[in-house]
């Protein structure tokens, strides 16, 4: 098994050294991590409220968000599924357009085309996801090997949970990275659950880092919940892919504390005594704790910060709110470079049903045939 | 008699098969303990055990893969995909290998299993949770196709599907999951494969439908009677191998087709539709067929409501071959 790579123990305290982060930066990690809560709580009540369709939380995750994302270089790529969108607004993903894509509004970079969730940034490197578990993994692989053969020095970090880990994508990507020396990483989030599905379920093997072998690659589990660990264990693996050292698996234990997403009662399938024993070991009081203990935050801080941020989302999703749907035309748009004259057709066959029978949307109007 | 949703019709199939035989065995992802993502399988692992209905961990391939080799070696399995959308990984397993095993082995071996997957647009999931994929499985020889749309098919069409001798993909629509009801018979009965379903007499325009679209079309064809239109409504229900007969004396009864479907139009279901009736009654026909079908684009998301056929397209069409 596996030894639990870890800096802070579940009550804060250094059990590790801690990496060579200047105070701000240890501070900035904290905020980072409140961020990615208080956007949770204000997208789970938006969804209660019916204003957005669907939440994959990330309540639980911070510590494996922030600092998995932390080590990586502007020109790197980050590869995600479902829960990696306030990793990405650490690299530069505008809060704005995170709350455009959950209101799937005109300002959405994807023009409201794909459910909730799923974010993209393409400055900062960060395509989105398609729905479709563990197809990332091998997209990343390809990405990475030609960052090596055009030489641009990214290195690509290919985040997947431990559900993903039972695809074909996993296999896959991990095979030929492997075969190929592709410069990027794994990073595996076990969160405990694949929907009602349980990590221990998932794999007969004792540890999933031990999977990395298999592909020869190196192999590690960290404490997901310590960021100061991950942002290690990842600082290592990239930088062990940019200097043409190979790609790594990083395992990131950590736990999914609310449901699947906004649709799902965990209660039917876990014991709450579990979720008690995974929220005393939450990731933000224990670097909370952490950065107390070190004199670079007061107690006051954690709310003081909070209301700042909440003030910022709460002013974001206002503006987002009054935004409109895409056009209708976007029907049509964007499934070849150009649209095709039968796309034009069926969507003018479409306007003008609509409007014979009197109840047309108001629209940007039929194509030129 | 009970009344049941389309959902507790496709429970209470599985409950009544699984008592009956114990060879049947449910498995997929989170049809174990939760029951489901949309809780089809709710109460099985309960009331059979884990031997009987189980978790699989996160393969969709791997779930149909093992299907066949199951079906092969005594089992009737009756695996789940969440979505059809995430059918495609086993999309090798389903047409290279459950479909053909008995063409290939000469009828030595043969998989009798079935494959349950939710498929269909209207409830905002995207590109990735509406998809309407019966085209590319019905191009499949081998393969049966079955697609209810009510409580009671959706038993009695779940019970031959697991009693049928070849693998049978069965689509459910997810949109009719719980907002249709209707009267559902205790115990087992089936419905025969490749049979369709009258679901409304007319003699003046053939409406060919399935799954979700039958409450759309039956709308539709309500509001034709209104303006004096007489619809023949038709659920084809199994799409392969399909009653071509009835089809044809459906479209040769009224000389007037449309056919409804929300899965892209080219060479999607309606195409067949139609190249039958051209082949085997045009002489019949006084209008050319219409199709009423989702845009050839993916399946959008806030703009579902558009691409979805709705009363008033089927409508228009209706009233576009009658007055022809
Ligand atoms: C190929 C595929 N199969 C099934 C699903 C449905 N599904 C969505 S998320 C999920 C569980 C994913 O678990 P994990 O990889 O551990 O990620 P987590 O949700 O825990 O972040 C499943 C089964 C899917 N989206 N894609
Ligand atoms: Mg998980």
């Amino acid at each position: 098994m596996a030894e639990l790579q870890q800096i802070l123990d579940e009550t804060g305290a250094l059990v590790g050294e801690v990496p060579d982060l200047s105070d701000e930066r240890l501070t900035e990690l904290f905020q980072h991590m409140l961020m990615i809560r208080s956007l949770d709580g204000r997208m789970l009540k938006l969804q209660r409220a019916g204003r957005v369709g669907f939440v994959g939380t990330a309540t639980g995750l911070e510590a494996s968000l922030v600092g998995a994302a932390a080590p990586l270089l502007p020109q790197d790529w980050m590869w995600s599924g479902l829960r990696e969108g306030g990793a990405a607004i650490t690299r530069g993903l505008p809060m704005s357009e995170y709350v455009a894509q959950m209101y799937c509004n005109s300002n959405d970079t994807a023009k409201g085309r794909q459910m909730c969730n799923h974010f993209q940034h393409k400055e900062s490197n960060y395509p989105s996801w398609s729905s479709v578990i563990g197809t990332q993994i091998t997209h990343g692989v390809g990405a990475a090997y030609a960052s090596a053969r055009r030489g641009d020095d990214a290195v690509h970090s290919i985040h997947f949970g431990d559900g993903a880990s039972s695809s074909n994508g996993f296999h896959s990507g991990m095979n030929l990275a492997g075969v190929w020396q592709a410069p990027c990483v794994f990073v595996c989030i076990d969160n405990g659950w694949a929907i009602s599905v349980k990590s221990s379920e998932q794999t007969a093997a004792e540890s999933y880092s031990d999977k990395a072998e298999a592909y020869g690659m190196p192999g590690v589990t960290v404490d997901g919940n310590d960021v100061l660990a991950v942002y290690v264990a990842m600082k290592t693996a990239v930088e062990r892919a940019r200097a043409e050292g190979g790609p790594s698996l990083v395992v990131l234990k950590t736990y999914r504390m609310l449901g699947h997403s906004s649709s799902d009662d965990p209660s039917k399938y876990r014991e709450d005594a579990e979720v008690e024993a995974w929220a005393q070991r939450d990731p933000l009081d224990r670097y909370e704790s952490f950065l107390i203990a070190r004199g670079l935050i007061d107690a006051n801080e954690r709310s003081v910060q909070e209301e700042a941020i909440v003030a910022e989302i709460d002013e974001v999703i206002h503006e987002q709110e009054a935004a409109p749907p895409f056009p209708l035309r976007s029907l049509v748009e964007d499934v070849y470079s150009e649209v095709p004259r039968h796309l034009r057709l069926q969507f003018n066959q479409f306007l003008e049903v609509a409007e014979r029978r009197g109840d047309a949307t108001p629209g940007d109007g039929a194509f030129p045939l | 008699m009970r009344t049941l949703t389309l959902l507790q019709a496709v429970n209470d199939a599985l409950h009544t098969k699984m008592r009956e035989d114990e060879r049947v065995t449910v498995f997929g992802e989170d049809v174990g303990p939760k029951g489901g993502v949309f809780l089809a399988t709710e109460g099985l692992t309960q009331e059979f055990g884990k031997q009987r209905c189980f978790d699989t961990p996160l393969s969709e391939d791997g779930i149909v893969g093992a299907a066949v080799g199951m079906a092969v070696n005594g089992l009737l399995p009756v695996c789940e995909i969440q979505f059809q959308d995430f059918i495609f990984p086993a999309f090798d397993q389903i047409v290279s290998e459950a479909a053909k095993l008995r063409y290939r082995s000469g009828g030595q071996y043969t998989a009798p299993m079935v494959i349950r997957t939710p498929y269909g647009g209207g409830i905002r999931g995207g590109l990735y949770h509406s998809q309407s994929g019966e085209a590319y499985f019905a191009h499949t020889p081998g393969l049966k196709v079955v697609i209810p749309s009510t409580p009671h098919d959706a038993k009695g069409l779940l019970i031959a599907a697991i009693e049928d001798p070849d693998p049978v993909l069965f689509l459910e629509p997810k949109a009719l999951y719980r907002s249709v009801k209707g009267e559902v018979p205790e115990g087992r009965y089936s419905i025969d494969l490749s049979t369709v379903r009258t679901v409304r007499e007319g003699s003046d325009v053939t409406v060919f439908c399935y799954g979700a679209m039958v409450p759309v079309c039956e709308k539709a064809a309500a509001k034709a009677a209104e303006g004096g239109i007489e619809t023949h409504v038709m659920d084809l229900r199994t799409l392969l191998p399909l009653d071509e007969e009835a089809v044809l004396d459906a479209a040769r009864r009224t000389g007037r087709v449309v056919v409804v479907h929300e899965a892209p139009r080219f060479c999607g279901y309606g195409a067949e539709i139609s190249a039958l009736i051209a082949e085997n009654a045009i002489e019949y026909m006084e209008a050319p067929v219409r199709r009423v079908t989702g845009f050839d684009t993916p399946f959008p998301n806030t703009l579902e409501h558009h691409y979805m056929p709705d009363e008033r397209r089927v409508l228009d069409a209706i009233e576009g071959v009658a007055s022809f």
